[in-house]
């Protein structure tokens, strides 16, 4: 068994949060002694969606927004695949937000880290859909004229049962954030909050460094309603950790025969077998 | 013997299961069934109607001159007297209405009606008797049965049709479709409903249990296209499909599939556009869509179904071709196809081959698995993700190297096209010729595609028998589009008449382009109305 992840040379900004993403993710993977054939790191199109590049594992490197959807497809094709969802702020929930509203109604074992960065980086400065309202960028350069969305809180009224925050300057943390969402059976949103050193100069490093604090020991994370005003919390002080956690029936657990039976990719195919189906339309 | 019924009535008023019983009792009863569905996008009231055709023989079509008019409302028998032949008969409301209410239902006059016209033809009553109890929910069978008893007793027989073995089954292009999709392994499809494409979704779901087929009813189309993506690359046979609409969204993921070498089919039920269109009719003016759609250059094939039988077969040939060369494969059926009715023989499951062209380590070549290795025919092996312990497979839609990783390389770029292309290359030697059906050497060549086939079957039969010197091209493979039939055939031919039910001609233009010739005539037809046999004769009678 070999669970260690290579690693190749990224092309991100010096400075920027994605390296210490990457690491912690590394951590997390080998410390759970899965190995890199196990995995599949599915994502879209942005500076976090260059992830699958960047370490040794199996990848579906798609299209813009559209990270979720393969996602499912793989989990249901071969429930024994570990997949990650692995994007940014804009692809996760400006282009791809139908799907990951929908995500969260299956509740499909997938684990989707979210770097948000509340920005958009790969297109040069203009504002993500957690932009801050006013925020002055490259395009909005009067101001972000909308509201944020707040994913947590978002996530939370659909119903998704586990749903956390981290924060990419403190990687032992996001470490044991990023293991219990790959654990977690069903769908895991972890929102990681990062720099972008060349675009954000709001939202910098030292920004977020003042501002979060890990939620207190006897948090409890099975209070929905704590957790509701935890997701809402982004002002002077932002919460991280996992703000909710319930356990609840997979997607894929409510197909029977996904169920009980060996993934739908070594299954036996043989045409006659479909032969009786002729009855029907005797 | 060849006859014609119309049922037609109001949205809910029973007619599907009267189309149903009847087409199915014919069946039973030894004959051949063509019946084609006229409804509106709606749930209730407006109007609906069906013609149900059938004789001792093979039949093609549908008719649009009727034997009987069975007017389940009042303004049926007004809308469709043109169609009723001189010697027809309409069965009204009126006439069964003192037994609706003696057996104080309304609702089975479907039943009653059936079983007035079984007695009008001299058919026997007790095929329908059992098809009733072995499909109604228990409480409606005993009122149906008395109403079919009773409209039965009260017609008289003007026909006195003989029964003879039954050897066929019946049914329509979408379960056809479906049918084909579980023959050939399909484990994975997922769709959004959309007329008239949700038939295809209803039969995966039916079986899924049956067959571990997982079935996901998707967000919207967009997420269709890439979640059957991720399911083939994962290692299963993945489908999905919709109309024109549907389709559209799943356009940015076409050139996805195109991209990442992932195979998939996919089938586009036409229906006529722009936009919303007709939702419940049918047109085939999604042809150059089919070929072109999707942002830069990569090789697709494109299969027109023509027949149930074909829509079988083919469907599962696609899976096959997919995997082989690592392409999306679209299917194209319409409106026409997916509701018509036939009868036909039981599919030859045996026919069916699973080719999966799935390599195991042996593939694995290098010291690092490379999913966009160079090869001279432009496949790379694939070996699927989590299978080969030490290897992974790494897919990605931004251009890429042999191992998937992303690049800027202007030779790596020149390179990769080249090897995608090639496939296309590969491909146009497995593509199949057109169906040629009539005389040797025509000196007129009706060339056409897709579900139109089964009229212009008719209208050439009909045409040789009187003499004429015709013959027609029926397209089903269509990208890449063959060319050496049609190019023996039209250098020989004085006419080349185009049938085909869209305005501006497509697969004329297709021709221009890939075979350097043009048709003489052209009928076309867009009223969201297909083709029976009897107007594409009489409309090719017209140019000869």
């Amino acid at each position: 068994m070999n669970c260690e992840y290579k690693l190749y040379e990224p092309s991100w900004c010096p400075g920027c949060g994605n390296y210490m993403i990457r690491t912690a993710l590394k951590m997390a993977l080998e410390e759970l002694k899965i190995e890199p054939h196990e995995v599949v790191l599915v994502s879209g199109i942005g500076q976090a969606a260059k992830m699958p590049h960047y370490i040794k594992v199996n990848g579906f490197n798609g299209l813009h927004g559209r990270a979720i959807p393969p996602a499912i497809g793989i989990k249901l094709a071969n429930k024994d695949l570990k997949v990650i969802v692995e994007s940014g702020d804009g692809d996760s929930y400006g282009e791809g937000g139908n799907h990951f509203i929908h995500a969260i109604r299956r509740n499909i074992d997938i684990a989707h880290f979210v770097h948000d960065n509340q920005i958009y980086g790969l297109t040069k400065g203009q504002g993500s859909p957690t932009t801050a309202m006013g925020q002055k960028t490259t395009l909005q350069f009067d101001g972000v004229k909308v509201e944020p969305i707040k994913p947590l809180a978002l996530a939370l009224t659909m119903g998704a049962g586990f749903v956390a925050r981290g924060f990419s300057g403190d990687i032992p943390h996001l470490v044991y954030l990023m293991k219990e969402a790959i654990k977690y059976k069903g769908y895991a949103l972890v929102d990681i909050l990062q720099p972008c050193v060349v675009w954000n100069k709001v939202n910098t490093f030292a920004w977020y460094k003042n501002r979060v604090y890990h939620l207190p020991d006897d948090y409890d994370y099975t209070n929905k309603e704590e957790a509701m005003k935890k997701a809402l919390e982004f002002d002077e002080r932002i919460p991280i950790g996992i703000l909710y956690r319930e356990e609840k029936e997979t997607y894929e657990d409510r197909f029977d025969f996904i169920k009980n039976g060996p993934p739908l990719v070594d299954r036996q195919l043989n045409p006659m077998d479909a032969e009786r189906l002729m009855e029907e339309f005797k | 013997m060849d006859f014609s019924v119309l049922v037609g009535g109001a949205a809910g008023q029973g007619m599907d299961t009267f189309s149903h019983l009847f087409e199915k009792t014919l069946k039973r009863c030894g004959f051949h069934v063509y019946a084609y569905s006229d409804y509106m996008s709606r749930i209730r009231g407006g109007h609906n109607f069906f013609y149900i055709r059938f004789s001792d023989e093979k039949i093609y079509s549908f008719s649009e001159k009727v034997h009987v008019i069975f007017a389940m409302d009042k303004e049926t028998a007004e809308i469709h007297k043109s169609k009723l032949r001189e010697d027809g008969f309409v069965l009204s409301e009126d006439l069964i209405a003192d037994i609706l209410k003696k057996l104080k239902n309304p609702k089975v006059i479907n039943t009653v009606g059936l079983g007035y016209i079984l007695k009008y033809f001299g058919l026997p009553m007790d095929v329908a008797v059992q098809l009733i109890r072995q499909e109604f929910n228990e409480n409606i069978i005993d009122i149906n049965l008395k109403a079919l008893e009773e409209g039965y007793n009260l017609a008289k027989s003007r026909y006195s049709l003989s029964t003879s073995k039954d050897e066929n089954i019946l049914i329509n292009g979408n379960q056809a479709v479906g049918l084909g999709a579980v023959a050939a392994g399909c484990k994975f499809y997922c769709g959004y409903p959309m007329t008239p494409s949700t038939g295809v979704l209803n039969f995966m779901a039916t079986h899924s249990e049956d067959f571990g087929i997982a079935i996901d009813q998707v967000e919207d189309e967009v997420a269709a296209l890439n979640m059957a993506l991720g399911a083939s690359y994962a290692g299963v046979r993945a489908m999905t499909g919709s109309s024109g609409g549907g389709f559209a969204l799943m356009v940015e993921a076409l050139s996805l599939a195109g991209m990442l070498e992932v195979p998939v089919v996919l089938i586009n039920v036409q229906r006529p556009g722009p936009a919303t269109g007709f939702p419940t009719r049918t047109e085939q003016a999604d042809l150059r869509f089919m070929i072109h759609a999707g942002h830069g250059e990569f090789p697709r094939m494109v299969i027109a179904l023509r027949d149930v039988e074909d829509a079988f077969y083919q469907t599962a040939r696609a899976f096959n071709i997919a995997e082989k060369y690592q392409i999306p494969v679209l299917l194209v059926s319409d409106q026409h196809l997916a509701d018509s009715v036939t009868t036909v023989k039981p599919f030859d499951f045996t026919k069916i081959k699973i080719e999966r062209y799935i390599s195991g380590s042996e593939a694995v070549t290098d010291e690092e698995y490379k999913r966009y290795k160079f090869t001279e025919s432009g496949i790379s092996p694939r070996i699927l993700p989590g299978k080969i312990p030490g290897q992974v497979v790494l897919v990605d839609s931004d251009e890429h190297d042999e191992w998937g990783h992303i690049t800027e390389s202007a030779d790596i770029r020149t390179k990769m096209v080249d090897k995608r292309l090639r496939k296309f290359d590969l491909l146009k030697e497995e593509i199949q010729e057109p169906w040629f059906i009539g005389k040797d050497n025509p000196e007129n060549l009706i060339v056409c595609w897709g579900s139109t086939y089964g009229a212009v079957k008719e209208a050439v039969d009909e045409l040789i028998e009187e003499g004429y010197s015709i013959g027609a091209l029926v397209f089903g493979d269509i990208w890449p589009f063959p060319t050496k039939g049609l190019l023996e055939l039209g250098k020989n031919a004085k006419r080349i008449i185009d049938v085909e039910q869209n305005a501006t001609a497509q697969l004329d233009s297709l021709i221009r382009e890939e075979a350097l010739m043009k048709s003489t005539d052209k009928i076309l037809k867009y009223d969201g109305r297909p083709f029976s046999g009897e107007e594409v004769y009489k409309r090719v009678k017209e140019v000869l």
